[in-house]
């Protein structure tokens, strides 16, 4: 019996992912919505001033854009290790890794992209400058594409814990704390006239450790989860 | 020859050994945490720019010291749970997350004390403080994961992976005052080079960090004897015993 090619196998979870969202797709316009009303808070919060607002702007929409992301990886195995999927996954004789990252990035594109659409408009609503557009969106596709990684080992950590969704919170935004120090700075930076550079560097070396190391840590913790 | 080594890994042979351990521990540590704070408050004399203030320093270095070393053992004792799935190793990660957590805090209040006086703020979030505000993070998620699971193997496992992901922060609290410019001071002793301490205040400084790190060890084979009775509360070696 001929086995299924890597890349091929890898399409299929992505391709599922996206059929399955696409039939909810409800769930998939919560976590944006919940963004847009997170950043609506701060300014009733704080002050409606925008030139006070700006400084804070690049914060705001990054610390929103790292709570949405988190209310969202809750589910992301959750459906999968229900109906026996990961356990097919773990005995298919595929990478898990490879598996889990494909569905990783389903996951990031129907969470974590509408998102990084959605912070400019956003962010100009706390009065981020137009300059400051391209570093917000590319810090936050870096940050939330490492995210969804992180979120994906948390999540496969907690699944099937009752209450696990402010446990998964717990667990992963501690880790995300540096992201979130460098994407938001790296958009201040850009605000005061200075090159972004550094961060955004930064920001991408987190990512890429977390894209290479990522999957291993997932497909040990969703090992552990279907193990029992 | 290695019978020794793999006896290790038993728990009524550790539970007898850490029992036998423990005094060897405390006692020593007791002697040279109370030594090496008489020579940090009365003999050592006041530094020329922070006065007697800076005495402080000999509780606060060696528990944040103790806090990095703690989450690399938790660490390396989680990892070598999963790799030779030795269930002693896994008792040892959760013994060491309290104490970790514990030195943590201890290191952030001491280094708050500290701060107010001397550099006029409780809190500043530069990447050292910032960094070891995580590693409290790190261990309270670490004990909440170990406590969300009712099966004990399922726990043990889960909150190993959870410990070697999170080690990534420990060398990114140490090297943190070099690759940023923090409020907090550069290493003056872990570094290349001459120590930029004087010698007269160095002494009490070490024989702090070695008590403590006693005091770890004392520390551990106690929290490792409750959780070994804690796991084998059912087996028949500890039914015989008791």
């Amino acid at each position: 019996m001929k086995r299924t090619p890597i890349f091929e196998a890898a399409r299929l979870v992505f391709q599922r992912d996206l059929t399955l969202a696409w039939r909810r797709w409800d769930e998939v316009t919560q976590p944006l919505i919940f963004y847009v009303v997170v950043t609506t808070m701060f300014p009733l919060a704080t002050t409606p001033d925008l030139a006070q607002l700006r400084v804070i702007s690049g914060g705001v929409v990054w610390v929103a854009a790292l709570l949405s992301s988190l209310l969202a990886l809750e589910a992301l195995f959750r459906s999968d290790v229900e109906d026996g999927t990961t356990e097919q996954w773990v005995l298919s004789g595929q990478p898990l890794g490879w598996l889990l990252l494909s569905k990783v990035a389903a996951h990031w594109m129907l969470t974590g992209l509408p998102l990084v659409v959605m912070s400019p408009i956003v962010g100009t609503a706390l009065g981020l400058p137009f300059n400051a557009w391209g570093t917000l969106v590319i810090s936050l596709l870096l940050g939330t594409g490492t995210l969804s990684i992180l979120g994906g080992i948390g999540a496969a950590l907690t699944v099937g814990v009752r209450r696990g969704s402010v446990l998964l919170s717990l667990l992963v935004l501690p880790l995300a704390m540096p992201l979130l120090i460098f994407g938001a700075r790296s958009v201040g930076m850009v605000m005061d006239g200075e090159s972004p550079a550094g961060p955004l560097q930064l920001l991408a070396a987190i990512f890429f450790m977390a894209l290479s190391l990522g999957p291993l840590a997932m497909s040990a913790a969703i090992r552990i989860s279907v193990e029992n | 020859m290695w019978l020794w080594f793999h006896k290790l890994a038993s728990p009524p042979h550790a539970y007898r050994l850490l029992g036998k351990m423990a005094p060897w521990f405390g006692w020593p540590a007791l002697i040279l945490i109370l030594t090496a704070t008489w020579w940090g408050l009365f003999k050592v004399p006041p530094d020329y720019q922070q006065g007697d203030a800076f005495r402080i320093l000999y509780v606060h270095a060696p528990s944040a010291w103790m806090s990095m070393f703690t989450y690399v053992v938790m660490a390396v004792a989680a990892a070598v749970g999963l790799i030779w799935r030795i269930k002693l190793a896994h008792a040892a990660s959760a013994a060491c997350a309290p104490i970790g957590a514990s030195f943590t805090f201890l290191a952030l209040a001491t280094g708050s004390i500290w701060g107010k006086p001397m550099w006029g703020t409780w809190w500043v979030w530069d990447a050292r403080l910032t960094s070891e505000l995580l590693l409290l993070f790190l261990y309270l998620g670490y004990m909440a994961l170990r406590a969300s699971f009712d099966e004990a193997q399922r726990a043990d496992r889960a909150s190993a992976v959870l410990a070697i992901v999170g080690v990534i922060n420990v060398p990114i609290i140490h090297y943190s005052v070099q690759w940023w410019t923090t409020l907090h001071q550069p290493a003056s002793v872990t570094k290349m080079g001459k120590p930029s301490i004087a010698a007269v205040m160095l002494v009490p400084l070490f024989l702090m960090i070695a008590g403590f790190q006693l005091y770890f060890g004392w520390a551990i084979s106690r929290r490792l004897r409750g959780e070994i009775l804690r796991r084998e509360r059912n087996a028949g070696w500890l039914k015989e015993a008791s």
